[in-house]
C-alpha cells in the first residue's frame, strides 16, 4: 500500500466523521407532537423538487437540542440547518442567509417581526425563521370540573381564582393536585409578568428581582406547600432541567395545566375522547393577564460546509404555501405575516377541542404585554430563567427560604453577567 | 491432517512475520540495549495513554485557570486560581449555603455520604451473596446470573426502570394501594430520594464485585477448609481467620473500584432524580456537567476547576487503598 492511498484513506475517515458531503443537508430537529412526521413528509418533497440535494433529517430528543447543541456549536461543528427554542442565546452561531437567499426582501417582510429574536444585537441578519409562534397559557380539564359543579373561571379570571376553583375540583374529584405550571423559567415568567415583574434593567441588563416576581413566587411556594400545585414536577430534579406536566393532565390528574399552544397537538392526540378539555389563556394578575411568546426556529447554523444547499432548503422551506401547510398539519400557530394575515387556515384535526383551543390562543395573543413581547429578543432572559427555576425550586424542596432564594437569583445572575464579561 | 501438521500450518504465517521483524527488531536491540527495547515496546501503550489521559488533564487543568463562557481555548481570558478561589470561597464549609458556589459544596456533602453509605453497604451485600453463591445452591448458575444481570443493562435503562417503579403513579405505590396504602411520592422526599439512589446504584452495580470475591472464595484451598472442619473451629472463627484474610486481595480490589465508580456516579441517578428533590441528590459529576454544559451559561473554567479537584480526591483515596493494600500484603508475609 502505498502512502499515498494510507493518507486518502484516513481523509476519507476523517470526512465521514464531519457534518456532511457536499450535497448533504442534515438537520437537528425536535418535536413536541407530530411535526417530525410533517417534517419528514416535507423533506421527501423538497429531494424530488431538488435532487441534487440530500437532506438527512435527525430527530432527536428536545433535551438533546437544548443540551448538545451549544456544545456542538461552541466546537464549531454541529448539524446544517436545527430546529431551536434558545434562540437568541445562541444567534452567534448562526449563519447570515441574506445574501444566499433568492429574495432577502420577501424574508423581511414576511419574517421581520421576530428576525431580531434570533440574531445578534445590531445586525440585519437573516438566520433562519419561525416554525411556529407560541403562547404560554392553561388547559382545563373540563369533565371534572362539570363532575365537581364548579364552573370554569373565566378569561378575567386571576390565578387566585384558579386556584381557589381547582382546590375545589380537587378535594371533590380526589385528584393528586389541582394545578401544575411545567419546570421551566420561561412557563413561570408569564404568571410573574402578569404581576408586574420587570427583568429588563435601565441599562438593559438584567434588573434585580422586584416586588412583582416576588409576590407570585411567594404564592406559588405557598400553593405547592398546601398541595394546590403539583410539586413532583418542581421538585423531581435539581439545576435547570425541563420537565412537563403534560402527562399529568393527559392522564386526568390535573385540573389545571399551564403550559402553551404548542401542547395542542400533543393533548389532542393523546387525551382523544377521554375527557374534554379547554385552552384558558393566561391568567390575571394585578398588572396584566400575559402569557409568555415564544416559539421554536428553524436557523442555519454557519459552520455549514453547504451554505447554498442550506439557502435552498430555507428558501423552499420559507414558501408561503409550505408554511401554511405546515402550519395547518401540525396545528402550530405561523410566524409568516402573509399566512397569519391572509388567514384562512384549515387546521388539519378531527378534534374541535383542539380547534377551539387554538382560536383561544390566538385570542389570547392580543393581551400579551409588552415587556413578553421584549424577551424573546433579549440577551439575558434564558439566563433569568435558569436562576429562577434552580432556586424556586431549592424553596419548593425546603432547602432554601423564599426570601433567600431572592437573594441567590440575583446573585446567579450577577455571576453569570460577570462570567458572561471575562 | 494430524494435530501436529495443522499446528506446523497455523503457524507458518506466524514464524513468517517473526522472521521479517526479527533482523530490525536485533538491531534495535543492538543499539538501545535492553533497557530500550522496554521503552520500544511500551511505547504505543503510553502514546494512547498520553493522548487520552494525560493530554486531556491538562488541557483540563489549564481551562481551570481561565475565565468566560466561550469554549475555544483561544477566546478565554487567564484567570489564574479565580476559578479555584470562588470554588473555596466559604464562611463555614459545613453550611453550603454559606459559600459562593453553594451547589459545590451540597454537591460535595452529598458526595461524601453517598460514596460511605453506598460503598460500605455494597461491600456487605457482595460478601453475603458471594458468600452465599459459593454453597452448593440448587441452581447456582441461575441465581450467580440473576445477581449479575443488573450489571449489563445501561445505566439509563436502570433509572428508568427505578424511575417507573418509584414515581407516584409507579409500580410501589400500586402495589401498597392494594394493601390499603395511600399512594407516596417517593422522589419528591429528600430522605427517600437519597436512600432511593444508593439502594438502586446497589442492585446495579453489586454483581461485578459479588463475581470478583466469588472468585476469590473459589481460589481458597479447600483443604483449610477441611483442617479448619477436623479441628472443629466455629463457622465464624472460620470466616475471620480463613475467609476474611484469605480474601483480603480480592476485597482491595472492590473497594477501589466501587470507591472510583461511586465518587463518579451520574447516569442512573441523573436519569432517577435528575439531582432533585432540590439539591439533596445533586453528585460532584452532575455538578461539573451542568456547571460545564447544561446551564444556561456555561463555565468551562469553573466545572474544570471542580473536576480537578474530584481528580485529586480520586488519586489520594487510590494511594490510600493501596498502601493500606501494602501494609496488610507486608504483615502477610512476616
Amino acid at each position: 500500500m502505498t502512502m499515498k492511498s494510507i493518507l486518502a484513506g484516513a481523509a476519507l475517515a476523517l470526512m465521514s466523521t464531519t457534518a456532511a458531503f457536499a450535497g448533504d443537508v442534515r438537520i437537528m430537529w425536535y418535536s413536541d407532537g407530530v411535526e417530525g412526521e410533517v417534517m419528514k413528509d416535507l423533506v421527501d418533497r423538497f429531494m424530488k423538487e431538488n435532487p441534487g440535494i440530500n437532506v438527512i433529517l435527525d430527530n432527536v430528543a428536545y433535551g438533546v437540542v437544548r443540551e448538545q447543541l451549544p456544545v456542538q456549536l461552541e466546537a464549531g461543528n454541529g448539524p446544517d440547518i436545527a430546529r431551536v427554542a434558545q434562540i437568541k442565546d445562541l444567534s452567534r452561531h448562526w449563519l447570515d442567509l441574506r445574501p444566499l437567499v433568492k429574495d432577502p426582501a420577501y424574508w423581511d417582510e414576511n419574517f421581520g417581526a421576530q428576525a431580531d429574536w434570533m440574531r445578534p444585537d445590531g445586525s440585519n441578519q437573516i438566520s433562519g425563521f419561525m416554525t411556529q409562534i407560541t403562547l404560554t397559557g392553561g388547559f382545563a380539564n373540563k369533565t371534572l370540573f362539570d363532575q365537581a359543579g364548579v364552573p370554569v373561571p373565566g378569561p378575567e379570571a386571576t390565578w387566585e381564582d384558579w386556584a381557589a376553583a381547582t382546590k375545589k375540583v380537587k378535594e371533590s374529584q380526589q385528584i393528586p393536585y389541582a394545578m401544575a405550571i411545567d419546570r421551566s423559567g420561561h412557563r413561570i415568567t408569564a404568571p410573574l409578568l402578569s404581576y408586574g415583574a420587570n427583568y429588563i434593567g435601565a441599562d438593559d441588563k438584567p434588573a434585580p428581582i422586584d416586588a412583582g416576581a416576588k409576590d407570585y413566587l411567594t404564592k406559588f411556594v405557598g400553593w405547592v406547600e398546601d398541595g394546590t400545585m403539583a410539586k413532583d414536577v418542581w421538585v423531581s430534579a435539581a439545576g435547570t432541567t425541563y420537565r412537563a406536566a403534560a402527562d399529568d393532565f393527559i392522564n386526568g390528574q390535573l385540573a389545571f395545566y399551564y403550559s402553551g399552544s404548542w401542547q395542542v397537538a400533543n393533548l389532542a392526540t393523546k387525551i382523544g375522547d377521554n375527557f374534554d378539555w379547554v385552552a384558558t389563556g393566561s391568567p390575571c394578575g394585578p398588572a396584566a393577564c400575559t402569557g409568555m411568546p415564544g416559539g421554536a426556529a428553524l436557523v442555519a447554523i454557519k459552520y455549514t460546509k453547504n451554505p447554498k444547499d442550506v439557502a435552498t432548503f430555507m428558501d423552499w422551506f420559507a414558501r408561503e404555501e409550505i408554511v401554511k401547510e405546515f402550519s395547518e398539519r401540525t396545528l402550530f400557530l405561523p410566524g409568516h405575516k402573509a399566512v397569519v394575515e391572509k388567514g384562512g387556515l384549515s387546521f388539519k384535526s378531527d378534534n374541535e377541542q383542539a380547534k377551539a383551543a387554538l382560536t383561544k390562543f390566538v385570542e389570547a395573543s392580543k393581551t400579551t404585554s409588552d415587556i413578553a413581547l421584549k424577551l424573546p429578543a433579549w440577551r439575558w432572559s434564558d439566563t433569568f430563567y435558569a436562576a429562577i427555576v434552580t432556586r424556586v425550586s431549592q424553596a419548593l424542596a425546603g432547602e432554601l427560604k423564599i426570601e433567600d432564594a431572592f437573594g441567590r437569583i440575583d446573585a446567579d445572575i450577577a455571576q453569570k453577567v460577570k462570567d458572561a464579561g471575562q | 491432517m494430524t494435530k501436529t501438521a495443522f499446528s506446523s500450518l497455523l503457524m507458518t504465517p506466524v514464524n513468517a512475520l517473526m522472521r521479517i521483524v526479527d533482523a530490525p527488531l536485533r538491531r534495535l536491540q543492538k543499539a538501545t540495549g535492553i533497557s530500550g527495547m522496554a521503552a520500544f515496546f511500551l511505547a504505543p501503550n503510553m502514546l494512547i495513554f498520553g493522548i487520552f489521559v494525560l493530554l486531556p488533564l491538562v488541557i483540563n487543568f489549564v481551562y481551570s485557570m481561565t475565565g468566560g463562557t466561550a469554549f475555544f481555548l483561544s477566546e478565554r481570558s487567564f484567570v489564574g486560581g479565580e476559578q479555584y478561589a470562588r470554588l473555596f470561597s466559604c464562611v463555614d464549609y459545613l453550611d453550603p449555603m454559606s459559600c459562593q458556589e453553594d451547589a459545590f459544596w451540597t454537591a460535595v456533602g452529598n458526595t461524601f455520604w453517598f460514596v460511605l453509605l453506598q460503598v460500605s453497604l455494597m461491600i456487605l451485600a457482595s460478601l453475603v451473596t458471594a458468600l452465599i453463591l459459593n454453597r452448593d445452591l440448587v441452581a447456582r448458575s441461575f441465581w450467580r446470573a440473576v445477581f449479575f444481570f443488573p450489571v449489563l443493562l445501561s445505566p439509563v435503562v436502570v433509572g428508568l426502570i427505578w424511575k417507573w417503579i418509584l414515581q407516584r403513579q409507579g409500580l410501589l405505590n400500586y402495589i401498597l394501594y392494594q394493601f390499603g396504602a395511600e399512594p407516596y411520592s417517593w422522589l419528591t422526599d429528600r430522605t427517600w430520594t437519597f436512600a432511593a439512589t444508593i439502594g438502586v446504584s446497589i442492585w446495579a452495580h453489586m454483581g461485578l464485585y459479588t463475581l470478583i470475591l466469588l472468585a476469590g472464595l473459589q481460589a481458597i484451598p479447600k483443604d483449610l477448609y477441611e483442617a479448619a472442619e477436623m479441628d472443629g473451629t466455629r463457622p465464624a472463627r472460620v470466616f475471620w481467620r480463613i475467609t476474611l484474610p484469605l480474601l483480603a486481595p480480592n476485597l482491595l480490589v472492590v473497594v477501589v473500584l466501587a470507591l472510583i465508580k461511586a465518587v463518579q456516579v451520574f447516569d442512573e441517578v441523573y436519569v432517577l432524580t435528575g439531582g432533585g428533590p432540590g439539591t439533596s441528590t445533586l453528585y460532584l459529576t452532575q455538578y461539573i456537567y451542568e456547571t460545564g454544559f447544561a446551564s444556561a451559561l456555561r463555565n468551562p473554567g469553573l466545572a474544570a476547576a471542580a473536576s480537578i479537584l474530584m481528580g485529586l480526591v480520586l488519586v489520594v483515596l487510590t494511594l490510600l487503598q493501596l498502601g493500606v493494600g501494602r501494609r496488610s500484603e507486608n504483615k502477610g508475609k512476616r
